[in-house]
């Protein structure tokens, strides 16, 4: 027992020490990547290509002056990018990062993990309205509208996952994914999960909430300094949790492909190191994704956004849902 | 180190409840409100009822309170009047009515000895989520059912209240 | 668990979900609106027949004990589906004149009626809460459907407000209860034997509850603005069909699930609400002028009739308060019918009474159904409401409850100036102004004649094919000992 626990916290650890600096790795990828994708060089004269560059930029963050609008609500002001960041770093608690890596399984970690996400757009919403700015409120009415839109689809694209295994715990959706992925099985829900991931870590083609042609810098315009720079830090990590997000439910978690018919037994700590590199490889994967999207797609009108979430993804998610719900049971019987 | 948890929480609960009801700001009433449920959502945890603990925050500080903050946004409400600016014979009617029900409270937890019940495994298998799940389609399967009508119902109902003027097939013609 | 069987038992609510359902989908595709009419009708009159077959089926529980089937419970199905299948009835053509005439409504009636007979039958007080709530919601966006009125828009919030804070007083109350029994079983509360001072208070509050919906003074104030404000055949369905299903669940709890207990009875307090309802409902119904307000102050007294019956707690009292919810329920739709035949001519405000004057011979079959539904409200032999009165009365005579008979039978007395004063108007008074009076139509007028024939032939004591319908409600009380305790 007092093994586990130490386990559990060792793990626990390093995967916030991960998530907190993921973020300034992905800051770097995304300069990069985007430069090369616009045909130009990008940073590169901090350090060796440009590595330290998030390190200037941080140190940059720091030494702003910090800016608090007069007419607006200061405590809130100052709650509200706290919120997010913590949100981000809650979900890790139930990700398995390898065969029985896991800071801890709950019972209902699908729910734990919706709930986590659902809590985010507070602080959002909060940020857009303590700043007493009309650019602010629009961004942050939109982000509430978009995200509680978007959580529907999100979760019954985690309900198809969810019947399949026939268990709420995380790490029991990873160890089923171990011959078949759920990509396979269930596309459709894999499709309609990550349009909804996006849209819920508010990147493009749903970054209107911070659309800088019509809200100036939307619900972070009356942001500087730090507390701009937990925004930018609760961004990326979204962006990171739901690339781990559908690595776990979709991709087979830390399993290669159909690793259960041709995987040999190894011992433990080649497993172990195994799985986290294959955890951490698809992951890199979704994260070049979510950057490779933004840079390549034009993003969305509002009302586009909002019919594409309630009169096409959340219909189909349910369809799906029922089809593969009669499917599992006629085969069951 | 469970009851000093119960203490903190329950202290939370009653306190944001409170500054909710005693908020002038409407923002901020419904910010404490959120406080309010995920402090009852801690209370179940401590009951061993992860189930419900986590839908309470999934449902309620989720998605609820974000769609009462977004119409609090979008309407813009003023801070609103004080309700004890005037003392009224109808406030010591409603006063005297909230003792008595906080008697009946205190009443009923007079028996209590221990601040919280010793913790079984029956009863914490009662709260996962494969135990509510068996019970909804078993023995509350019928009102379960009842309430996926009252759903639909409210929903159509918000519509067809919202809504200025319905059409129909036959105005279109 | 037979789940067939068990759906069999409770197959009226499950026809009309469904109905409700595709009623809904119809409305949707904008499929015309007569054909979602007949869809409504035909499912109802499907439930109807389930309704009578299961009256004189066997009796008991199903789902978990959940819901109760045969007896008492069959019977507050078949009002409930009887009420609404009137109320849908006369709705067409009265929604159609006040141009509110829409697929959803239908599907929010079916809804509704799901609710109530859910509400009719539950024998469990989670049962009866989740049926109670579908019920109100649905009636909260009825009592709105007039929303460019203002009245309309009163009546939906009055309602609405209202019926969310009895709501309150009910979940309160059984969760109370809950908390001093460990069950929401009926049966499992009855077998209680040390009762609480918590369950007393329980009790109280799920009784405020009650009262509030069925408007028993003095929690009655809603009524006459939600009645008035709401489309008048509508005003018939909560005037009659939310009636019903809730007292019938009352007479549940009462008789299932109140323990005996030595020195308190709730009967002291039921008496008292029954007799100031009494009271307090049929004076102000002397003084109003608007019709609607007249026939809401009217309901608010028929409530205090039968907490007589309820008051009496014996097999007799429950057996009264069937039928008079059969009589009350068939009259009152014929008389709210032919008000809303009257309010679809658009010449003059036919919620005014003054505007009455004359109308008893422009068509003459309908001034002549009002009348008899008046009558019969009034508890004038040799109608329905007479010998339902009787009934009530009776039973509470015999329980020993002579000052309950003796308030009953004034206010009845004194209610006989209100409902015949329409009638003055409508024969002995000169029109004020010249006016034609639309033809009702024949389905309008075929519901109405039925429900004055009904009126008339319950009122001298038919045989039933299977029996007296009395004999067959005496029957729900008397096959298993003593009266309220055993029951059905």
């Amino acid at each position: 027992m007092a093994e586990a626990e130490v386990n559990s916290y060792v793990v626990l650890g390093a995967a916030l020490f991960m998530l907190l600096n993921s973020a300034a790795i992905c800051v770097y990828a995304e300069r990069r990547i985007a430069s090369f994708i616009q045909n130009r060089i990008g940073p590169n004269r901090v350090g060796p290509l440009g590595l330290f560059q998030p390190l200037a930029d941080v140190v940059k963050l720091l030494l702003k002056e910090d800016v608090t609008p007069v007419q607006g609500f200061r405590t809130i002001h100052t709650i509200a990018p706290m919120i997010p960041v913590v949100t981000a770093l809650l979900t890790v608690a139930v990700i398995p990062f390898g065969d029985g890596i896991y800071v801890t399984d709950i019972n209902a970690g699908v729910l734990y993990l919706l709930a986590a996400a659902s809590l985010g757009v507070y602080g959002v919403t909060l940020a857009g309205w303590a700043s007493n700015s009309k650019y602010s409120l629009l961004g942050g009415l939109r982000a509430a509208a978009q995200m509680v839109s978007y959580e529907l689809p999100l979760g019954m694209a985690l309900a198809s996952v969810v019947i399949f295994v026939g268990s709420l715990s995380v790490v029991d959706v990873a160890v089923a994914q171990e011959n078949w992925w759920f990509v396979f099985l269930n596309p459709l829900g894999a499709v309609i999960f990550i349009i909804a991931a996006f849209a819920e870590s508010n990147r493009t083609p749903f970054d209107l909430v911070e659309a800088e042609q019509e809200l100036v810098g939307g619900f972070h315009t009356e942001y500087s300094s730090m507390k701009f720079g937990m925004f930018f830090l609760a961004e990326y990590m979204h962006v990171v949790i739901n690339s781990m997000l559908i690595t776990t439910f979709f991709f087979g978690s830390y399993h290669l492909p159909f690793a259960g018919y041709w995987l040999p037994e190894m011992s433990t700590t080649a497993k172990a190191i195994l799985d986290i590199t294959v955890f951490t490889g698809k992951t890199a994967f979704f994260i070049f994704l979510f950057i490779w999207v933004r840079w390549t797609i034009p993003r969305f009108k509002f009302n586009q956004v909002m019919s594409l979430g309630w009169s096409r993804l959340l219909p189909l998610s349910i369809l799906n849902f029922i089809v593969i719900a009669a499917i599992l049971f006629a085969i069951n019987a | 180190m469970a009851t000093y948890a119960f203490v903190l929480l329950a202290v939370l609960a009653v306190a944001s409840a409170l500054a909710m009801v005693l908020n002038k700001n409407t923002v901020n009433s419904a910010l404490f409100l959120v406080l309010n449920l995920m402090s009852v959502a801690g209370l179940y945890l401590l009951l061993h009822a992860q189930f419900l603990a986590i839908i309470q925050i999934l449902v309620y500080a989720g998605a609820i309170m974000v769609l009462f903050l977004f119409v609090i946004m979008l309407l813009n409400v003023d801070e609103e009047e004080s309700l004890f600016d005037k003392f009224r014979a109808i406030y010591l009617v409603a006063f005297l009515l909230g003792v008595v029900v906080f008697g009946q409270i205190v009443y009923s937890l007079g028996g209590v000895t221990d601040l919280l019940p010793e913790i079984s495994a029956d009863m914490a298998y009662v709260g996962t989520v494969e135990a509510v799940g068996e019970v909804l389609y078993t023995t509350y399967l019928m009102p379960f059912e009842m309430t996926a009508i009252l759903l639909t119902a409210a929903v159509v109902g918000a519509l067809m209240i919202a809504q200025y003027k319905v059409k129909t097939s036959d105005q279109e013609e | 668990m037979d789940y067939l069987y068990d759906l069999n038992t409770f197959i009226p609510a499950t026809i009309a979900a469904a109905a409700g359902l595709v009623v809904l989908m119809q409305s949707v595709y904008k499929v015309k609106i007569n054909t979602i009419f007949g869809v409504t009708v035909f499912s109802l009159v499907v439930a109807l027949l389930f309704a009578l077959r299961d009256l004189f089926g066997p009796v008991g529980t199903s789902f978990y004990d959940m819901v109760a089937y045969g007896g008492t419970a069959a019977f507050g199905t078949l009002l409930v589906i009887t009420g609404t299948l009137f109320c849908v009835l006369i709705s067409r053509d009265y929604l159609e004149a006040i141009d509110h005439h829409y697929g959803e409504v239908y599907a929010m009636i079916l809804f509704a009626t799901t609710g109530m007979v859910g509400l009719a039958v539950s024998n469990d007080l989670i049962m009866l809460f989740v049926g109670l709530e579908t019920m109100s919601i649905c009636l909260y966006v009825l009592a709105g459907l007039i929303k460019e009125e203002k009245t309309g828009a009163e009546s939906a919030l009055k309602y609405f407000l209202l019926g969310a804070f009895s709501t309150g007083f009910l979940l309160y109350g059984i969760a109370l209860i809950y908390g001093a029994t460990g069950s929401t079983n009926y049966a499992d509360i009855t077998a209680l034997t040390d009762i609480s001072p918590l369950f007393m208070a329980g009790s109280a509050l799920l009784l405020v509850g009650f009262f509030f919906k069925i408007s028993a003074v003095p929690f009655h104030m809603w009524t006459p603005d939600v009645y008035q404000g709401t489309p008048t055949t509508l005003t018939a369905y909560f005037a009659t069909a939310s009636k019903a299903a809730t007292f019938v669940a009352l007479i549940l709890v009462m008789s299932r699930m109140m323990p005996e207990i030595e020195g308190v009875g709730w009967t002291q307090a039921i008496s008292v609400i029954a007799i100031i309802t009494m009271i307090l409902g049929n004076l102000i119904a002397l003084v109003q002028d608007n019709v609607k307000r007249m026939l809401a102050y009217s309901s608010i007294a028929h409530a205090g009739y039968l907490l007589v019956g309820l008051a009496a707690g014996t097999a007799d009292g429950y057996t009264g308060v069937l039928y008079y919810l059969f009589a009350y329920t068939v009259m009152n739709i014929g008389a709210f019918g032919v008000i809303a035949f009257y309010e679809r001519n658009q010449a003059l405000d036919f919620t005014d009474v003054n505007n009455y004057a004359g109308l008893g011979y422009k068509q003459p079959v309908m001034a002549v159904l009002l009348s008899v539904f008046l009558f019969s409200l009034a508890g004038i032999p040799p109608f329905v409401g007479f010998l339902a009165k009787y009934y009530v009365f009776a039973a509470a005579v015999n329980a020993g409850h002579i000052t309950l008979a003796v308030v009953g039978v004034l206010t009845t007395a004194a209610s006989v100036y209100y409902y015949l004063r329409v009638m003055v108007f409508m024969y002995f008074r000169e029109p004020h102004k010249e006016f034609d009076l639309v033809n009702p139509g024949a389905i309008f007028k075929y519901a109405l004649i039925v429900l004055c024939v009904l009126t008339v032939y319950y009122g001298v004591e038919p045989v039933f094919p299977m029996g007296s319908l009395i004999e067959l409600l005496t029957s729900y009380y008397t096959e298993t000992g003593p009266a309220g305790m055993a029951g059905p």
